[in-house]
């Protein structure tokens, strides 16, 4: 029997004049990825920053592990991780002072192990005592996300994780989110592109103009739309595939 | 809610530690911040002090509390940078979207403000030792002049969070501390406000930085306080709680 970690009932927002939501409805099992995919400005960061407590909703319940989010803002808290559109790391310290910083404000014990092993399963252990200022992109991301699993929380919120990666960058984020997925944290995922939603997502929420359109697993989307009819075209590798090839050689004679 | 409030401390000694790292690993910032204040001691003792008529045998003992507050008035500014950078890396939301008292978040920065402004104002205390200041102050009078400077850098504080709050850029943000910084030049800092034209006079005593200064100078060198000390003290904790309730506004309008 699986149980809802996430449950948004008539969720609505404004600000000010404008209808950002208008009546948004949909359910997250625990231990799957769920991808909220929209155009910029479709409202994908308002709902998450509504589902982390970060704001107040104008009408509609959610409920979140259990709570809700209104009343129950703190227990909330308890129990996710946000990791927000930009990489939120304290560039002035080290990728470990950052972990360390975070596990101490979620009152854990051991926060120097916690640090060595996120840093380990991310690929970290080298750039540790570097400041995060030094990190490419990609690693700011991955500290970033090592960031939000300190203290092992049950539900994590990724706003646009591979947004302004590079190929190899977007892959590295891909496994960890199955990884994570498969070892039993729901994962709540904002995306602009459809490949991403498609490689990860169990199930895919379009949100348009304030709210959800369709839903349901890839494979129930595409019964849904263009009726499947077969053609023959020569398939050309993309640029992506070109690059990863090669990059992939590289790699290979190294 | 419970559980929360008993980790006030924790999390406070996290933000502290943090602010720490962010001090000691930006030490040009000290730097920046007392070199014009030096400076301009050095330029007002060296080359205008000689025709400056104060009545006091001492001149460095007359301006080294002008020279202190402007030091501050440029110190709070880097508290509005950090805490700009910090809305938006995104990681006030990183610390809000947690299980922490929220109200350390703020505090932290305020915290760190009093730290480096405090290192700053020491550093400027020994160039003035070295350039020939001298006080006869009791340990009572001394922890007076620090109350007095902690309330100033407070107040000075929470206006720096509404304007780092508020700012849309690094640029804009430290912009609202130049009026601050020249506030000594029109008061009785540097030289007595007697000389000056009836209407810059009336500024001049009627402004905080006049009160604050004389409070202090009387302070450090034994003489009675009078009431100056009392309009000092209810400039400063006036500015601070005005300060501190649009400062808490703007948080929960930008938060």
């Amino acid at each position: 029997m699986q149980k809802t970690a996430i449950q948004v009932k008539g969720l609505k927002k404004s600000f000010r004049q404008l209808d950002v939501l208008k009546g948004v409805d949909f359910e997250v099992e625990q231990g799957s990825i769920f991808a909220l995919l929209g155009s910029n400005g479709a409202g994908k960061t308002t709902i998450i920053k509504i589902l982390t407590t970060l704001l107040k909703q104008n009408s509609g319940n959610i409920t979140i592990n259990g709570f809700d989010v209104a009343s129950k803002p703190a227990n909330v808290r308890q129990s996710i991780s946000m990791t927000g559109q930009f990489a939120a790391v304290d560039e002035i310290l080290t990728g470990r002072e950052n972990i360390i910083m975070i596990a101490r404000l979620r009152h854990l014990s051991n926060p120097r192990k916690i640090a060595d092993d996120l840093l380990k399963s991310f690929g970290l252990t080298d750039a540790a005592d570097r400041r995060a200022s030094t990190y490419s992109g990609g690693m700011r991301r991955r500290l970033d996300i090592a960031m939000s699993l300190v203290g092992k929380p049950e539900l994590i919120f990724l706003d646009e994780p591979t947004a302004g990666l590079d190929p190899e960058g977007r892959i590295e984020i891909w496994k960890i989110v199955k990884e994570l997925a498969n070892s039993g944290t729901t994962v709540f995922l904002t995306t602009q592109y459809l490949e991403e939603a498609e490689q990860l997502a169990d199930r895919i929420a379009i949100l348009h103009e304030g709210s959800i359109i369709v839903s349901g697993t890839f494979a129930e989307l595409r019964m849904l739309f263009p009726p499947i009819k077969v053609e023959y075209i020569e398939k050309q590798p993309t640029l992506e595939e070109i690059f990863l090839a090669i990059i992939g050689k590289k790699m290979e004679e190294k | 809610m419970e559980t929360i409030k008993n980790y006030f401390f924790t999390d406070m000694g996290v933000m502290l530690g943090r602010s720490m790292r962010h001090i000691l690993r930006s030490i040009d910032t000290i730097i920046t911040v007392t070199i014009t204040p030096i400076a301009i001691m050095l330029l007002l003792v060296y080359v205008f002090g000689g025709a400056i008529k104060t009545g006091t045998v001492n001149y460095v003992n007359y301006l080294l509390p002008g020279i202190l507050l402007m030091a501050i008035a440029s110190g709070i500014s880097y508290a509005a940078y950090r805490l700009f950078i910090d809305m938006q890396r995104g990681i006030l939301e990183r610390f809000h979207t947690m299980p922490i008292a929220r109200s350390t978040v703020l505090w932290g920065h305020v915290l760190t403000s009093l730290v480096s402004n405090a290192i700053s104002v020491i550093v400027i205390f020994l160039v003035a030792l070295v350039m020939g200041f001298r006080s006869s102050a009791g340990i009572l009078s001394w922890l007076a002049v620090v109350g007095i400077l902690i309330l100033f850098t407070l107040a000075l504080t929470w206006i720096a969070v509404i304007a780092g709050l508020s700012a849309k850029s690094v640029d804009g943000v430290s912009a609202f501390s130049y009026p601050l910084i020249f506030l000594p030049f029109i008061s009785s800092a540097f030289v007595p406000t007697r000389t000056m034209p009836s209407i810059v006079r009336a500024f001049a005593e009627n402004q905080p930085v006049t009160p604050i200064v004389e409070t202090i100078r009387a302070l450090l060198s034994n003489q009675p306080v009078g009431n100056e000390i009392w309009v000092a003290l209810s400039w400063c904790t006036g500015i601070m709680l005005v300060a501190y309730v649009l400062a808490m506004r703007t948080y929960r309008k930008r938060v």
